[in-house]
C-alpha cells in the first residue's frame, strides 16, 4: 500500500508548552502548522511542572533580568552559555506577558499585577538578599499553560495529529531535515509529514532510569531521534536526582519532610546522614544525600528484602504535624508505598527528575552542529524544551527555569521558523532512502518468533542505567555500565512482539520507544564516564572537584562509533559583562 | 482488534492511562491490570470516562483525596486509589 503524505510549512514534534509555544506563533501567521503529539496534548508533562515561570518583572521585590542572569550563570557551575542565559533571562518578561495575553490566570497581587513568590537560588544584586521571582497559576502552573496554549492553538487552526508516534526525522543527503515519518496509533499505519522547518519539542528521557519522577510518556524520543539522524547530544552527563523518591516507583516525596524534622535510616536504624554530613545532616545538599543513599544500599545497609532502599522516618513527629503539615506525603505513602507515614517510615531512593543536556541548539532553536573549526546550523531543524540543549541550565537547574526555558526557546523557535518561511518558500525534494530507512525501523517489528520481550530488555537496561550512570559516578562503576549497556544493545535485534496486530498496538509503540531509551541513555553513560570533574549535577567521588583548566566545556556524544567531541562554553554574553567562575557557595 | 466483551478498546483505554504525571500513570494502569477485567460494565464505562478528565482533576480525586462530584464515581475512585 502507498505510504500516505501529508504536507505542511512546518512540523513541531511533541505538545508540551515548547511545542505549543512555537505552534502558536506560527499559527498566527498563514503558515499551515501540524503538531504531532503521542498523548493528548494536554496530557503532557508540562503538566506536572506546577511550581511556576521565572520572570524578573519586580512586582513584589526590587528586580531585574541582570540579577535572574548571574543566578542563573551561577546556578549552571558556570556550564551555561552566558549569551543564551541573558536571551533567555530578557525574553523572560515579555514572553511571561505574551502568556498573559494568551489566558493563563497567573495568580494576582492586591494591586492587580502578577504575583510572584521566592524560591532558592533567586537573588537580589548579584547575590544579594532573596529576590521573588517565580510567576505561578496557583499550584497547577504547568497545566494553566498548557490548557492556555492548547486553546489559542485550536483557535489559530493549528493541525493537531493526536495519538501518532514519530519514528524518525527524514533527511536529504546534504543534511537538510525534510519532516518526519510518524505513526497514527490507533490505526497501526505509517504517515509521511513533509515540512520546510521541523521543531523537536518532545521533552525529557527520565524513563532511562529504573526510578523517576518523570511520566512514562519521557522516553527521550527527540533526542534519539536526533542522534539517529547523526546529530550529537550536548552535556548528557548532567542530570538531576532527587533524593527521596518513592522507592521502585519513584514519585517524589517533598525536601519538605526532611524540612519539618523527618530524618532517614538504614536497616539498622542508623541515622546515617550524621555520617556523611555531621552538620548539616539530612539537610545536606540533593547530591551529597542522594550519594549518602546509594553508598548505603551499596554497602549492605539497604532496607527490605532485596535491601534496595532506606527508611524515610517521620512517624517520630507525630499525627498532627505530619497531617497538618505533610498531607500529601501521608496520602502518597499510603497509595504508593502502602504505608502510613504516621505509624511507619517510607522507603526511598534517589529518583531521576531532570536532564539538562539535550540537542544542541542557538538561542533561535536551531539545531547546531560542529563543522570544521566552527558550528553550522542543521538546515530545517529546530529543537525546544527539555529535548534541546541551549545551553542554559549548563550543569544544574535553577526551580522556575525549566518552564521559562521551554516557553522562550519554543517561542524562539516558532519565530525563527517563520523568518525561515521566508526565505525557504519551497519543499525540498523527498529523499526514498532516508523513508525507506525510517520505515525500516518500523516493519522491523513485524519479524516473527521467539525472543526477548521489550519488558524484559527495558526493565535489565533501566536498572543498569541506574547503577552505573546513576547518582554514584566513579571510573570503575561507569566503565562496567558501559560495557553492561554496549552488551545489552547487542541484544536489541534480538526483541520480539508478541502482538503483530496494527490498531492501538501499545506494545508496539512501547518498542519503538525502547530503542529511544537505549540511544538516550547510552549518550549519558558515555557523557558521564568522560567528564573526569565534579560540576553541578555531575558529582565524581574520583574527582571531587570542578576543575575549571580542563573541563569547563560542553560534552557532544555521537551515537555513530560511540564517539565523544567537545566544544567551549560560550562566556560572552550579548552586551553585558561576562561572570567570570566563582566558587559556587549558597 | 484489541477490544475487550463490551467493545470498549482495552489497548485504546491503556494509552489513555499515559498522563502527564507519574503519579497518575502508575494509578491508572494499575487499576487496568488489576481491577478492569473483573469490573461490571458500568464501572468499565466510568473508568472510560474518568479517562477524559483533565490531569489536575485527577489529580484531586486520586491522589488529594478530594471527592469526585458525582457520589457514582466515588467506588471507582476508590479502587483506583488502591487504599
Amino acid at each position: 500500500m502507498a505510504l500516505n503524505k501529508r504536507r505542511f510549512d512546518a512540523l513541531i514534534i511533541g505538545a508540551g508548552g515548547a511545542g505549543l509555544n512555537a505552534a502558536i506563533q506560527l499559527a498566527n501567521t498563514d503558515a499551515r502548522v501540524a503538531v504531532v503529539s503521542k498523548v493528548f496534548p494536554t496530557r503532557s508533562h508540562t503538566v506536572a511542572a506546577q511550581g511556576g515561570v521565572n520572570a524578573a518583572l519586580a512586582n513584589v521585590l526590587p528586580d531585574n533580568w541582570h540579577w535572574h542572569m548571574f543566578d542563573t550563570v551561577k546556578g549552571s557551575d558556570y556550564l551555561g552559555d552566558q549569551d543564551a542565559i541573558e536571551f533567555m533571562c530578557r525574553e523572560a518578561i515579555p514572553t511571561v506577558y505574551e502568556l498573559e495575553h494568551n489566558g493563563v490566570p497567573f495568580s494576582r497581587l492586591d494591586n492587580g499585577k502578577i504575583y510572584q513568590r521566592a524560591f532558592g537560588g533567586q537573588s537580589q544584586n548579584f547575590g544579594g538578599a532573596q529576590a521573588a521571582r517565580t510567576c505561578a497559576a496557583a499550584d497547577r502552573t504547568g497545566h494553566a499553560i498548557l490548557h492556555a496554549l492548547y486553546q489559542q492553538n485550536v483557535r489559530a487552526r493549528t493541525h493537531f495529529f493526536d495519538e501518532y508516534f514519530a519514528i524518525d526525522l527524514i533527511r536529504d543527503d546534504e543534511g537538510a531535515i525534510l519532516g518526519a515519518l510518524v505513526l497514527e496509533i490507533e490505526t497501526g499505519e505509517p504517515l509521511l509529514i513533509e515540512a520546510k522547518a521541523t521543531v523537536l519539542a518532545t521533552g525529557g528521557c527520565g524513563q532511562v532510569y529504573r526510578t523517576t519522577s518523570n511520566a512514562h510518556i519521557n522516553t527521550g524520543d527527540g533526542t534519539a531521534m536526533a542522534l539517529r539522524a547523526g546529530i550529537p547530544l550536548m552535556d548528557m552527563e548532567f542530570f538531576q536526582f532527587h533524593p527521596t523518591g518513592i522507592a521502585g516507583k519513584g514519585m517524589l516525596i517533598t525536601e519538605g519532610v526532611r524540612g519539618e524534622g523527618g530524618y532517614l535510616i538504614n536497616k539498622d536504624g542508623e541515622r546515617f546522614m550524621e555520617r556523611y554530613a555531621p552538620n548539616a545532616k539530612d539537610l545536606a545538599s540533593r547530591d551529597v544525600v542522594s550519594r549518602a543513599i546509594v553508598t548505603e544500599v551499596k554497602e549492605g545497609r539497604g532496607c527490605g528484602p532485596q535491601a534496595d532502599h532506606v527508611l524515610l522516618k517521620v512517624d517520630h513527629l507525630g499525627e498532627d504535624i505530619v497531617s497538618k503539615r505533610l498531607p500529601g506525603i501521608r496520602e502518597s505513602g499510603k497509595i504508593f508505598a502502602g504505608v502510613d507515614a504516621v505509624h511507619e517510615p517510607l522507603p526511598v531512593f534517589p529518583t531521576a527528575h531532570y536532564v539538562m543536556g539535550g540537542i544542541p541548539t542557538d538561542p533561535y532553536g536551531r539545531v547546531i552542529v560542529p563543522q570544521g573549526t566552527g558550528e553550522e546550523v542543521v538546515p530545517g531543524l529546530y529543537a525546544a524544551g527539555e529535548c534541546a540543549c541551549v545551553s542554559v541550565h549548563g550543569a544544574n537547574r535553577l526551580g522556575g527555569n525549566s518552564l521559562l526555558d521551554i516557553l522562550v526557546f519554543g517561542r524562539a523557535a516558532g519565530l525563527d521558523v517563520i523568518d525561515s518561511l521566508k526565505e525557504h518558500k519551497n519543499h525540498r525534494p523527498m529523499n526514498e532512502s532516508s523513508v525507506e530507512a525510517a520505515m525500516a525501523r518500523l516493519t522491523r517489528w513485524d519479524q516473527q518468533g521467539d525472543g526477548l520481550s521489550v519488558r524484559e530488555l527495558r526493565d535489565e537496561f533501566r536498572k543498569t542505567m541506574e547503577d552505573h550512570a546513576g547518582v554514584f559516578r566513579t571510573e570503575e562503576i561507569m566503565s562496567e555500565g558501559v560495557e553492561k549497556l554496549k552488551a545489552l544493545r547487542d541484544k536489541l535485534p534480538d526483541v520480539r512482539l508478541h502482538d503483530q496486530s496494527k490498531v492501538f498496538n501499545t506494545a508496539r509503540v512501547e518498542a519503538l520507544e525502547l530503542e529511544n531509551l537505549f540511544d538516550t541513555g547510552i549518550a549519558i553513560a558515555y557523557s558521564a564516564l568522560m567528564r573526569r570533574e565534579s560540576r553541578g549535577a555531575h558529582s565524581r567521588p574520583d574527582y571531587p572537584s570542578r576543575d575549571d583548566g580542563n573541563w569547563m566545556k560542553h560534552s557532544l556524544y555521537f551515537r555513530e562509533g560511540d564517539r565523544m567531541d567537545y566544544k567551549p562554553v560560550r562566556t560572552k554574553p550579548l552586551t553585558v559583562e561576562s561572570f567570570p567562575p566563582k566558587e559556587r557557595v549558597y | 482488534m484489541n477490544t475487550d466483551s463490551n467493545g470498549l478498546g482495552r489497548e485504546r483505554l491503556r494509552w489513555q492511562c499515559r498522563r502527564g504525571m507519574l503519579e497518575l500513570d502508575y494509578l491508572l494502569e494499575r487499576y487496568l491490570d488489576t481491577c478492569f477485567d473483573n469490573a461490571g460494565d458500568a464501572e468499565r464505562q466510568r473508568f472510560a470516562v474518568l479517562l477524559t478528565a483533565q490531569d489536575p482533576e485527577l489529580q484531586a480525586w486520586l491522589l488529594n483525596g478530594e471527592p469526585h462530584p458525582d457520589t457514582a464515581f466515588h467506588p471507582l475512585v476508590a479502587a483506583v486509589r488502591g487504599i
